[in-house]
């Protein structure tokens, strides 16, 4: 650090998907309580590098703040998180923010995830109902599987699972670990399940859940620790016996 | 295009879009649903503590009707009462849908769904999921509208900016004009028929809010500042208990108060729970605009913060750790991760912030403002929660009014007499916002659009929150119209790009926010009374016989002009609001 009183980032930036990328510096005043987001917006407000020159603010994709939405994944010295929960405090000097790698970027920190909104639509990552008209409730579902399928249903599509895997890369069609989770999640549901061959068909040819090469990098990379290796590990099975005995079961 | 040859715009993909374009895909008509987020991290995600609903699974004696006393008695009075009996109605029938759509509610030991207290309410009528119900039932309908999606029903313009509403010479809406917040490119899009979820303008207020960063208010500001009539925009909730933060004010749900928790500052070297002591009827469940107010004294008044600091306890230490973390897991989360504590073990520290707007665009019961075919829906509308809300009736006010406005769009359409060709007025539209774009890049003035909305937040948050006095609403006046004097001349946009241009598109917001900034003060300014979240120590009473009535602010080009109108009051009177005793 310059001085006790700023902070050091450097930022890998790029104009556009299609422009080289390259690194700047800036040097921002410190405070207590900052996190990876207040030093973006302390940017914006005085748009001036560690040079002393002007130059653009930094784009970023943010909502939330609280980490409930999943929008400001990125690389914060080399490891994929999101950037309201990172803490100042808590990071090594100089903090170093890159996009993340796995995703096309659009400009600076702002990458392009609409593949994993795709991916949903490709595992039917939702409840056939049969319309929002009047029908009574829903299936009785016990506190014990209720507690599962809710801490899988907390995944906000950060991507920060994809970002950390090895398997994921623009050479390879790996559907990644959260949509395989998500499929799991609506298997779970008593009327989920009355569709869960179609889901597990989605995940059974090339790019699905055998693509998994057991790194486990997903479940340390996740911001909301959703056992992502078990439900890799629920959705093998259910794919095995629906290959071995799913003639059977017409 | 598939479908019954209809088309409906919907502005917002949090929970009253995506519960309008759900409705409107359903019924055959297509959907065009634009979102300047990926719609599943619309700021709805952010809802914490539950859904009311009186569905009275104790057997307790709850009913619909006691749910709609509540919230207008929670409202102090000021909303229609006709909707909001609508709502409540409604309500049961929401949650056994949502239920249905496989929301991950908390469960009882039969498998039921199970329910919490909330503030301003005597029975337990709070459905949830967890400690992030809002972002469960986004995934819910996000879930529900991808399958139309999938089926071509609905199509997504994710990352696109609402910039205005096109407006022929009848009132009659005729589409919008949106830019692609990628390319920055202009297009109008033709629809008789739009429905604004834009979500509360809580960024009027700086940082000091717990809305999201993209909540600026600036699409409902845009359609105030071209006809759209805005009602009770002084009415803006205070939070009582958030975390402080530079970047926003991160919520403490009120369900840590509903599951047990306690608020207090040390006296004589105990712990002293004054909502307890004043209000021994709800205690620490008073709502939340009693609640500000109290820490507001205990703070200001008597000085009691502690250590001094504009902060108090909230404490949930002395409940059982395993219980806390199946209940409030996910905002108990929020505190360790952003503060550093386990409350736990800790008394966690808080204070007010901004929270929720009451006010918004004018609507009829039907949803559909003074502008023919321009509806609004969710907190950009002022239907639903009076003069204050309640706990957890905005996930249930959003996805009601999602579900009135869709079908009443699609049924306007069908009631179109031969609509004529709006393709000029739409090109004319367009062509107005694409030089207004290329203007706005030439700007090279001194003034920094965020440093600017910074300083308009703390304005606004000194002097237009809990407690309002009329010299310094006036002054504020004064100060906003300086603070648009120089945004007007001498405002810089510090990026030319016409890729991904993030400041160009926040200092257009900018103008907007500005003006509903405007709406909120004078508004504030014009009711001298107090009522609900709007306090003034010089009127420290409600005045029914003056002030029973919805503000209407309309624009015009010397600001906003107010006029009142009767509140509809026909199943409950009036009766005073208090929170020592039984109602």
């Amino acid at each position: 650090m310059a001085n006790e009183k700023s902070i050091i980032l450097k930022i890998q930036r790029q104009p556009g998907p299609d422009k080289a990328s390259f690194w700047e510096t800036f040097e921002i005043p410190y405070r207590k309580n900052m996190n990876v987001i207040s030093a973006l917006m302390e940017i914006q407000a005085n748009p001036v590098n560690a040079q002393n020159k002007r130059t653009t603010p930094v784009a970023w994709e943010c909502s939330c703040l609280e980490e409930v939405c999943g929008a400001c994944s990125m690389r914060i010295n080399g490891r994929t998180q999101q950037a309201c929960s990172a803490l100042i405090d808590e990071l090594e000097h100089p903090i170093v923010l890159q996009p993340m790698a796995k995703f096309p970027v659009v400009r600076d920190l702002h990458v392009d995830r609409s593949r994993m909104f795709e991916d949903l639509k490709r595992v039917r990552a939702w409840i056939d109902i049969d319309g929002t008209h009047a029908a009574g409730p829903g299936p009785l579902i016990s506190p014990h599987r209720q507690a599962l399928m809710y801490i899988l249903s907390r995944c906000m599509t950060c991507g920060c699972c994809l970002d950390a895997c090895p398997q994921v890369n623009s050479r390879s069609p790996f559907i990644g670990p959260s949509a395989i989770s998500q499929a799991r999640l609506f298997n779970m549901h008593p009327t989920g399940a009355m569709h869960k061959d179609l889901r597990l068909r989605a995940l059974m040819g090339p790019g699905g859940v055998t693509d998994c090469g057991n790194a486990q990098n997903c479940i340390h990379a996740c911001p909301k620790n959703i056992p992502l290796t078990d439900s890799i590990a629920d959705i093998c099975r259910q794919t095995t016996r629906l290959a071995l005995f799913g003639s059977l079961r017409k | 295009m598939g479908g019954n040859g209809k088309k409906v715009i919907v502005v917002g993909g949090g929970l009253a879009g995506l519960s309008a374009a759900l409705k409107i895909a359903e019924s055959g008509a297509q959907v065009e649903l634009f979102s300047m987020v990926p719609v599943r991290r619309s700021h709805s995600v952010c809802a914490q503590g539950g859904i009311n609903a009186a569905t009275d699974p104790h057997g307790q004696g709850d009913s619909t009707w006691e749910h709609f006393d509540d919230t207008i008695y929670g409202g102090d009075f000021l909303a229609n009462q006709t909707p909001v009996k609508g709502m409540c109605e409604a309500a049961p029938a929401i949650i056994d849908l949502l239920d249905r759509m496989g929301v991950t509610f908390n469960r009882t030991s039969e498998g039921r769904l199970d329910v919490r207290a909330f503030g301003g309410a005597k029975f337990k009528r709070t459905a949830f999921a967890g400690a992030t119900t809002g972002q469960q039932l986004m995934y819910a309908l996000d879930e529900q509208v991808r399958r139309f999606e999938a089926q071509g029903l609905v199509t997504k313009y994710e990352f696109w900016e609402f910039l205005v509403p096109v407006i022929d010479d009848d009132r009659r809406c005729r589409g919008i004009v949106a830019m692609s917040l990628d390319g920055m490119d202009v297009r109008a899009f033709p629809a008789d028929a739009v429905i604004m979820a834009t979500g509360g303008p809580g960024l009027v207020y700086g940082t000091n809010t717990t809305n999201s960063f993209i909540n600026t208010g600036s699409a409902a500001g845009a359609c105030f500042r071209h006809g759209v009539d805005y009602a009770n925009g002084e009415f803006i909730q205070v939070h009582p208990t958030a975390i402080q933060g530079e970047d926003k004010r991160r919520l403490i749900s009120e369900s840590v108060r509903g599951e047990g928790g306690r608020v207090w500052v040390p006296k004589d070297g105990k712990p002293w729970y004054f909502l307890e002591e004043w209000y021994p009827a709800y205690g620490n469940l008073v709502p939340r605009d009693i609640a500000t107010r109290a820490i507001f004294k205990v703070v200001y008044e008597l000085d009691m913060g502690i250590e001094g600091r504009n902060v108090v306890y909230l404490d949930v230490s002395h409940l059982d750790p395993a219980y806390l973390t199946s209940k409030l897991g996910g905002v108990l989360e929020i505190y360790e991760k952003f503060v550093g504590d386990d409350p736990r073990k800790i008394p966690m520290q808080i204070f007010p912030a901004v929270h929720y707007s009451m006010g918004g665009l004018w609507v009829d019961f039907g949803q559909m403002t003074n502008v023919a075919g321009l509806f609004a829906a969710g907190e950009c509308d002022y239907q639903y929660h009076g003069a204050n809300r309640l706990g957890a009736n905005s996930l249930l006010s959003c996805i009601h009014a999602g579900f009135l406005a869709g079908p009443e769009a699609v049924k306007y359409l069908s009631g179109l007499q031969n609509p004529t060709d709006a393709v000029t007025l739409l090109q004319q539209a367009e062509k107005r916002e694409r030089d207004a774009n290329n203007e706005w890049l030439k700007k090279d003035g001194t003034e920094n659009p965020y440093a600017l909305w910074r300083e308009m937040g703390n304005l606004m948050t000194e002097n237009v929150t809990v407690i309002r006095e009329n010299p310094k609403l006036k002054l504020t006046d004064e100060k906003l119209l300086e603070i648009k004097e120089r945004y007007e001349n001498r405002v810089g946009v510090p990026d030319k790009a016409l890729w991904k241009n993030q400041p160009l598109v926040f200092t257009r917001q900018l103008e907007n926010m500005i003006a509903l900034a405007r709406v909120v003060t004078l508004g504030a300014l014009a009711r001298n009374e107090s009522r609900g979240a709007h306090y003034k120590p010089e009127f420290p009473d409600r005045d029914d016989a003056n002030f029973l009535k919805t503000t209407r602010a309309a624009h015009s080009p010397h600001g906003p002009v107010l006029t009142y109108e009767e509140v509809d009051i026909q199943f409950i009177p009036p009766r005073e609001r208090k929170y020592d005793v039984e109602k």
